[in-house]
């Protein structure tokens, strides 16, 4: 794993403490994981991914992501209705590990209650919790 | 002999280091009322005395029937290769093959075991194998419910009535709603199925042959349960994929059934062989252990447990089934048995067994008083009696026959009802013999 300095942490972005992250535009979310969080779990092998119409609640598991050494829980930053899956990861599933925050975003959701952006990290708040983790 | 291999010495130090004074003390936690005061045991015996007792207890069963009994479990012959191959010790007691360095022979039967499995029922992935078939039927269901996140389910009422116990024990605290249409010596009856069949439906769960021997075609199932989203479930006889057609074929799902057919010895209670096989997308839905094929560093072929991360070892109270073993030396029976056939010599056997019971019913059609029922079937029918079944069990069994299983232990109002199988191993003259006999202890 890399060292906490080398994490690669966005700025724009709201982040849990499962190391999930949500990118917010007007009632859409963009959901993935964090640089830490696939760097943590190694060559990823398969994702899981959620079904269009879903509906996912905050901190709940919404699909899965399994590397070789574990199946991992994806955690719902927010809650909402599922609009969009990247259907790309189903054949290049190491597009988390290449592109934690680009092109490998997992689902997009229409954000049902824009109040619950409170129990998540921002940028500063997020390092903070990562430098603890890494100490 | 104590069983438990440490010294007084070494139980002494052991307790000291946890910081206890007795073993009595590991205990303390369950309420003294609780506790077992006595386990009512005898006293221990010697070898001599233990031989002598099994010796005589085995005396108890009578191997020299002949017998024409089924009903899930079948009097198949068992090439000596069998015993012989699956006795040596690199099999025999060989332990889970987690650590793949070591263990390339055993994930390698186990490989061919699932490729074997795949070939037999037409399906594109197997699982190392699970207990028997009423566990592996479960499991299957069990993947139906996390593949469609739906709850409910339609069993066909002439499925093995061992496996609808099975199901409905095993699921009896899970929110499942499981619909169980009218059991039918025939052939499946489409519109009992289709009325309970809608998009709430994760799966239809059949058998070909049903319990009374019956063989269909599912596909037309299969076609309607696939239009409303939802899976079929097919547990099969393997002995009878060689003539009829394959629940691949038919286009299910998830492929079940009780593997001691091929090459393991009956015996009251097992140890058994569940197998259980999908389409390829349903593999992560898969429970228990499965063997992959890679190659190593040097390009080499090998074998390891794959998609192990789904595991309860790994994924702990998450994991995709609790079944986290295999039967891999009941695996490897049928595995050799299935290898020393070959694909002709299958084919040969499962035309063996359906042009004897053939044969047996043409005979029996002949005694009067017995009506044979006229439905297409593989190597097991049912017939009715003009008394109670177990009346001629009685008679029979005293004539050195089991003439089958007598439904009305299963079923209330087939009383005059008997479960006749003819595999392989019955000549004509025993075929002939017992349909002598058999109208002896009706008409005579």
């Amino acid at each position: 794993m890399k060292g906490g300095d080398k994490m690669d942490i966005r700025e724009n972005l709201l982040y849990t403490k499962e190391h999930e992250w949500i990118k917010i535009e007007g009632n859409l979310g963009t959901i993935g994981i964090s640089d830490y969080a696939q760097s943590s779990l190694g060559d990823v092998t398969f994702v899981e991914l959620p079904k269009i119409g879903n509906e996912i609640k905050q901190f709940e598991p919404f699909a899965s992501v399994e590397s070789v050494k574990a199946v991992s829980d994806i955690y719902a930053p927010m809650s909402g209705k599922i609009i969009k899956i990247n259907e790309k990861l189903s054949t290049s599933p190491e597009l988390i590990n290449q592109s934690p925050y680009e092109k490998g975003w997992i689902a997009v959701i229409e954000i049902s209650d824009e109040k619950e952006k409170e129990n998540l990290m921002p940028y500063s708040e997020y390092k903070k919790y990562l430098d603890e983790l890494l100490k | 002999m104590n069983y438990i291999p440490h010294t007084k010495e070494e139980v002494k130090e052991m307790l000291k280091t946890i910081g206890v004074h007795s073993v009595e003390d590991l205990f303390s936690d369950i309420n003294e009322e609780l506790r077992a005061k006595s386990f009512n045991l005898p006293k221990g015996k010697s070898e001599f005395e233990v031989k002598e007792y099994l010796e005589k207890l085995s005396q108890k069963n009578n191997l020299s029937l002949i017998s024409f009994l089924g009903g899930g479990f079948y009097d198949h012959y068992i090439p000596a290769v069998v015993d012989a191959l699956v006795s040596r010790s690199e099999f025999y007691t060989a332990y889970t093959p987690y650590q793949s360095e070591c263990s390339q022979g055993t994930l390698q039967t186990i490989y061919e075991y699932q490729t074997a499995i795949c070939a037999l029922t037409d399906m594109e992935v197997a699982n190392a194998s699970l207990y028997d078939g009423g566990t592996s039927l479960f499991e299957g269901l069990m993947m139906a419910y996390r593949i469609k996140g739906r709850n409910k389910f339609i069993i066909d009422g002439s499925l093995n009535p061992i496996y609808q116990k099975m199901l409905f024990t095993y699921t009896e605290n899970l929110p499942f709603e499981i619909v169980r249409t009218p059991y039918h010596i025939g052939q499946v009856e489409r519109e009992k199925i289709y009325q309970n069949l809608d998009e709430e439906t994760a799966a239809v769960i059949l058998q070909n042959p049903n319990f009374f021997g019956t063989i269909d075609d599912y596909t037309d199932i299969v076609e309607h349960a696939h239009s409303v989203g939802a899976l079929v479930i097919i547990s099969v006889y393997p002995i009878s994929l060689g003539l009829i057609k394959t629940p691949g074929e038919m286009g299910a799902d998830i492929v079940t059934g009780e593997g001691q057919s091929l090459g393991i010895p009956l015996s009251f209670g097992g140890p058994y062989l569940g197998f259980l096989a999908c389409k390829e997308e349903f593999v992560r839905k898969m429970p228990g252990r499965i063997v992959g094929a890679t190659v190593d560093k040097e390009g080499k072929r090998g074998f390891v447990l794959t998609l192990q991360v789904r595991e309860q070892h790994i994924r702990r109270q998450k994991a995709t089934s609790n079944i986290c073993t295999n039967s891999a030396l009941c695996a490897l029976r049928a595995l050799i048995f299935l290898s020393v056939l070959g694909k002709n010599g299958f084919i040969e056997l499962s035309k063996l067994n359906y042009d004897k019971s053939e044969f047996a019913k043409r005979v029996f059609k002949e005694i009067s008083g017995i009506d044979v029922l006229n439905t297409p079937t593989f190597n097991e029918f049912t017939i009715r009696l003009p008394m109670d079944a177990n009346e001629i069990v009685k008679k029979m069994t005293k004539k050195g026959f089991v003439p089958g299983l007598p439904l009305g232990k299963f079923f209330k109002d087939m009383k005059n009802y008997l479960l006749i199988t003819v595999t392989e191993k019955r000549k004509k003259e025993e075929i002939l013999k017992f349909a002598e006999e058999l109208n002896n202890a009706i008409n005579l």
